[in-house]
């Protein structure tokens, strides 16, 4: 697959990924690699130049849909302001036409999950950066999506929010086994949480290693703190060193 | 989806706490400054105003004591009060008709770029042409005094409602944008569910600068019909007390123009605080 802008520039070159249902994947790599691109091609916002996505149609097609449900998470929370958490939340079943007893019901729920149950009433601007994050993940689990999308959704989080939020997400994953693709350029991040990185290069956009994570899950604290996590990470750390000197 | 288990709850604390305010008759503490100060220094300055004249016997026929001005104004209540009337009519029928034409415009702009880049400039032509220049032209051409002076209120106050609101609705977040291009919302959903209410903050505020544009607009079109004689705002007994030298009644319908203009102000700020209170950065109060 290939993503050429209208300037010219060469986004992406001769991407070809293989995304099993319910993995946990991570794009890795330096600003400018074009795992942003990639990802809101996976979305559907942008379209390749060259080159096609195909979605193995036959597991959706008993649900009658031609393409699987996605989710998103910006980097930045991205919540409509005027708009209480429930309000952003129920914003996807809105949108699908869902009367809003249900709707409500189902975002209530979705709030629940990631830890908020009680906040519904709450505006966006009355809670903490972690929280809001949140927010914005129950909304991309409320239409029980098949595919989340994750654009450094941590990024913009300090270290001990963005350790529970790994966990949470973790536990969400584990329990609903939708497919994960995950952008970071955390290497650590990267490891923690995902089956498999994939480290891309810039200038061209390309994929130069896929490095499998073998640790088995549930992942925790004390896998954190391994030695196979350290080791882990650093042929990670490696994979990425290769991608910033190509 | 399998049966959710949920995380368990977030500790209330981590929501940011909200600081109890203490309030003094009601009102928050700290708002009374903003109150008491203004009304002080106008106090002072009708004190001194008041002595002046009385001091250097200055006499009313150049400028009348603020005692005279207010004992006339109780005096000619009665014309006075219809003159207000009159002019507040024109002034919120301009007021509305520019918020709703504005606003209407608004969104035909934000439909396409072509339309905006085709007609913005006619309104800027509209903006820029001096309300005294047209107004004669626009109190001959329509029949109804009434009318004419609305129209010459509209183009006055229009143009901050579209051109605030033209912004407003291409300011959306661009994130929030593709969110709603990822669940394949419609144009009238993303109209009605993102652009509006990410329009509605500069809505309001060009809708406060209309509000005393409109009032302005319906006084120089009253002046331009008053010198016809087919007028009877405020505007024209101003005009009528300048020929009859009844200089205190002058500067009591300038007094109640004023207070139309404050009230006006205050009454579009209130609209934009109830309005925006639970989200937007301007009506958030500081700490510390």
């Amino acid at each position: 697959m290939e993503k050429r802008f209208a300037n010219g520039t060469l986004a992406l070159r001769g991407v070809d990924l293989d995304i099993g249902r319910g993995d946990f994947l991570s794009l890795l790599g330096p600003s400018g690699c074009g795992k942003s691109t990639l990802l809101r091609i996976l979305a559907g916002l942008i379209a390749p130049s060259a080159g096609s996505l195909d979605w193995p149609t036959a597991p959706y097609d008993a649900r009658g849909a031609a393409q699987p449900k996605l989710g998103f998470v910006f980097q930045e929370p991205t919540l409509m302001p005027w708009a209480t958490a429930l309000a952003n939340v129920a914003l996807p079943l809105r949108l699908e036409g869902m009367p809003r007893a249900e709707r409500e019901d189902r975002a209530a729920s979705a709030l629940a999950r990631v830890g908020l149950a009680g906040f519904e009433k709450a505006y966006p601007r009355a809670l903490s950066g972690g929280m809001k994050m949140r927010v914005s993940i129950a909304r991309a689990l409320v239409t029980s999506p098949d595919i989340l999308l994750m654009d450094e959704p941590f990024a913009a989080l300090d270290e001990i929010t963005r350790f529970r939020l790994n966990n949470d997400l973790l536990t969400i994953w584990q329990e609903a086994r939708f497919t994960v693709v995950f952008v970071t350029h955390s290497v650590f991040e990267s490891v923690y949480l995902s089956e498999r990185v994939v480290v891309m290069a810039a200038r061209p956009g390309r994929v130069v290693r896929e490095i499998a994570i073998a640790a088995p899950y549930p992942r925790d604290e004390a896998f954190r703190t391994s030695a196979e996590y350290a080791a882990l990470c650093r042929t990670v750390s490696l994979g990425l060193g290769e991608a910033i000197a190509a | 989806m399998s049966e959710a288990i949920a995380l368990p709850r977030l500790e209330e604390e981590e929501a940011r706490p909200r600081p109890a305010v203490r309030r003094v008759l009601g009102l928050p503490r700290d708002a009374w400054p903003r109150i008491l100060m203004p009304l002080l220094i106008g106090i002072a300055s009708l004190a001194a105003w008041e002595i002046a004249v009385r001091v250097n016997e200055v006499p009313p026929w150049i400028v009348p004591a603020p005692s005279v001005i207010w004992a006339t104004l109780l005096r000619d209540w009665h014309t006075l009060s219809v003159s207000l009337w009159i002019t507040l009519q024109i002034t919120f029928a301009a007021l509305a008709v520019a918020a709703g034409l504005g606003l209407a415009l608004a969104i035909l702009f934000a439909q396409s770029k072509w339309i905006e880049l085709s007609l913005f400039p006619y309104a800027v032509v509209l903006q820029v042409t001096p309300i005294v220049a047209i107004a004669p032209l626009i109190i001959i051409w329509v029949d109804d005094v009434r009318l004419a002076l609305l129209i010459c209120a509209w183009i006055v106050a229009f143009f901050p409602i579209l051109s605030n609101t033209t912004l407003g609705l291409n300011s959306a977040d661009h994130n929030l944008r593709d969110l709603f291009r990822l669940y394949r919302a419609s144009r009238l959903q993303e109209l009605f569910y993102l652009r509006l209410p990410a329009a509605m903050p500069l809505f309001l505020a060009g809708l406060r600068i209309s509000g005393g544009l409109a009032l302005i607009g319906a006084i120089v079109a009253e002046f331009v019909a008053g010198t016809g004689g087919r007028a009877s705002g405020l505007a024209y007994r101003i005009l009528e007390a300048g020929y009859q030298l009844q200089i205190p009644r002058m500067f009591a319908a300038l007094f109640l123009i004023c207070v139309t203009g404050i009230v006006i102000f205050l009454v579009l700020g209130l609209v934009q605080h109830l309005l925006l209170r639970h989200w937007h950065e301007s009506a958030i109060r500081r700490e510390g």
